[in-house]
């Protein structure tokens, strides 16, 4: 029983992180209808800026952090927006699709190309150690990687559904039409989903890279399992990634202890064709209506 | 008919170009025969439904261990090929039943879930599968009773077999069949007003793409006579959608072009793999920007520029 709450714990740091990086892809798809299959190498590039500027620059961790979120906000915020997305949205999905398939490779080969191909030990801004409550070892670590997590949800959620620029970014969202003829700057609103997706991905990135080390092949498990956890959580529906992140972090932990380590990755998988089969539209989705 | 022309001269030097290579040399062309084969089939499913599958590898990583299996247990490779097709087509119908039943881009993430599930059983089945030791001794086929141990022979054996599958992707294309393919993919809603069952006609494109890449499976792995689960990674699924997608996706020859692209340019620049592949995620994405129908689309807007000009200039001198 404490085993089951402790790996109940610890799953849902992870799946907290994992939600973090399903929240921001579930983002950019409802502003721009972006599929972003580079969401994982996303997750893996702000790592790398962070040892960068430790390493090169002989910055602190938290002066590398802040120079971390600059550039991801620049680079994978609005540089993908304006060089990638922009002039690739009128071909449609498919061209999309492809291009960030491609940017996913290019990224991963570039950190390979130019700063290591091996995995690199990374600092953790989190305090160490553990402590008790009623026979259950919990780490100060995975209740860190939650209240960070945490903190950042609610302040997302409390922007877009308080704040003026929050709602004009949820009108876009749900009609860029109407949205535009009430004089919201849908342009300006959808860089903010990608502005605020680049600072999701660098948060996580801080939380997942101690655990996992900075490799550059990081962002093809990291990124298929956004990908499910959007999915599962509901596609149109930020609670849904939520939602299936957590799930995800609990179950890939109580596989690994319970079922079969060598198989962790593929009970998230068997979830996805379960979902997709009985309830498409996600756990917490609506149906999307088609529009022809 | 200067298409014919270049055609005839293309697969002579095809024919032509070996003889005076090393092993080296003729065992990638050999490779680009066969990712050529996994390509078409990827092609199929891309470029005439509209579909990405991301799980091309994967399927070719089913051909190879259905083929490398059977033929180091005494089966002959005659045998085992089209099982390894079959395998993958039946395969292929299981996965996309469930995700073209909604949005389009499902396929896309289950493919690359199956291609990560199929990658884990490949590597830790090992009673099945070798694991990470994989299977080695592959024999190669004999046609009519003539070996093909060396490696000019079975080139040719590949030739012959990519020859045939592009045949054949040549006729379904422009069978009426075919044609319900790319009446799908210009305007799906006209399509099924006209009484095309969609979903059926996608699923079957597909599984047919699918089984293609078990075929190509099946002749990789007497090619390399030793296989393991790496070439089949999921990322090898990608490098496969990429060559598609460079060589311009929809286009019968995209294929062939993207695959030369990926397997024997690198070798005659001699770049470090991981700036090349730099470099060539660069132009996938220039490519989708500017011109989304690739290297075979740019080359037909071209054209059509220069035809333009020339019946311009016979007109009366104004481009």
């Amino acid at each position: 029983m404490e085993q089951l709450a402790q790996l109940v714990i610890s799953g849902l740091a992870t799946g907290s992180i994992y939600a973090l990086a399903a929240m921001g892809f579930t983002l950019l798809w409802q502003a721009s209808g972006t599929i972003n299959f580079a969401q994982g190498e996303f997750v893996m590039l702000p790592a790398f800026i962070i040892l960068a500027g430790m390493e090169w620059f002989g910055l602190p961790l938290y002066a590398s952090f802040l120079l971390a979120l600059l550039i991801s906000s620049l680079l994978l915020g609005l540089a993908f927006k304006r060089m990638l997305v922009d002039p690739m949205i009128r071909h449609g999905v498919l061209p999309l699709i492809i291009a960030t398939i491609a940017l996913g490779i290019f990224l991963s080969e570039g950190v390979k190309t130019f700063y290591s191909a091996e995995a690199q030990p990374f600092p953790d801004l989190l305090p160490e150690g553990l402590f008790r409550v009623g026979g259950v070892v919990v780490s100060y670590h995975d209740i860190g990687v939650m209240a960070v997590a945490l903190v950042l949800i609610i302040a997302l959620q409390l922007f877009l559904s308080r704040t003026m620029t929050g709602r004009a970014m949820q009108a876009t969202a749900q009609n860029p039409e109407t949205a535009r003829v009430l004089g919201v700057n849908i342009e300006r609103m959808i860089l903010y989903t990608f502005v605020i997706n680049a600072v999701l991905v660098t948060v996580a990135a801080i939380l997942v890279t101690p655990v996992y080390l900075a490799k550059f092949d990081n962002g093809a498990s990291l990124g298929l399992i956004a990908f499910i956890a959007a999915i599962v959580g509901g596609f149109n529906q930020m609670r849904g990634a939520l939602l299936g992140g957590l799930l995800i972090g609990v179950i890939n932990n109580l596989t690994v202890a319970y079922l079969s380590a060598a198989y962790r990755d593929a009970i998230p998988l068997i979830l996805l064709i379960v979902v997709i089969l009985f309830k498409p539209e996600g756990l917490l989705g609506r149906r999307e209506e088609r529009t022809v | 008919m200067r298409g014919r022309l270049i055609l005839l001269l293309l697969v002579a030097a095809l024919v032509l170009l070996p003889l005076g290579l090393k092993n080296y040399g003729i065992y990638l062309l050999s490779l680009w025969a066969i990712s050529t084969v996994a390509a078409l089939g990827l092609n199929l499913t891309l470029g005439y439904a509209g579909q990405v599958s991301l799980a091309q590898a994967a399927f070719v990583g089913i051909g190879a261990y259905v083929s490398a299996l059977l033929t180091t247990n005494g089966v002959d490779f005659w045998v085992a090929l089209p099982l390894a097709g079959l395998l993958c087509f039946v395969v292929g119908l299981l996965l996309g039943f469930p995700a073209l039943r909604v949005q389009h881009h499902y396929l896309a993430f289950v493919t690359l879930g199956f291609n990560v599930l199929v990658f884990l059983v490949l590597r830790n089945e090992e009673w099945l599968t070798g694991g990470s030791y994989g299977v080695s001794d592959i024999p190669r086929p004999a046609v009519f009773g003539f070996a093909t141990d060396r490696p000019l022979a079975f080139y040719y054996l590949t030739l012959g077999f990519l020859a045939a599958a592009g045949l054949a992707l040549w006729l379904l294309v422009r069978s009426p069949w075919g044609r319900a393919f790319t009446a799908l993919r210009e305007n799906p809603m006209r399509a099924a007003s006209l009484g095309i069952d969609i979903r059926t006609y996608t699923l079957l494109a597909f599984a047919i793409g699918s089984a293609l890449g078990g075929l190509a499976g099946a002749f990789y792995a007497p090619l390399v006579e030793f296989i393991d689960p790496t070439p089949f990674h999921p990322a090898a699924s990608l490098a496969l959608l990429l060559m598609v997608a460079v060589g311009g996706s929809g286009y019968f020859f995209a294929p062939f072009l993207g695959a030369a692209l990926v397997i024997l340019l690198p070798e005659w620049l001699r770049f470090s793999e991981g700036l090349y592949l730099m470099l060539y995620a660069l132009l996938v994405m220039v490519l989708m920007a500017y011109c989304p129908s690739g290297l075979c689309g740019l080359w037909v807007r071209f054209q059509a520029r220069m035809r333009a000009r020339g019946a311009g200039l016979a007109e009366g001198g104004r481009p």
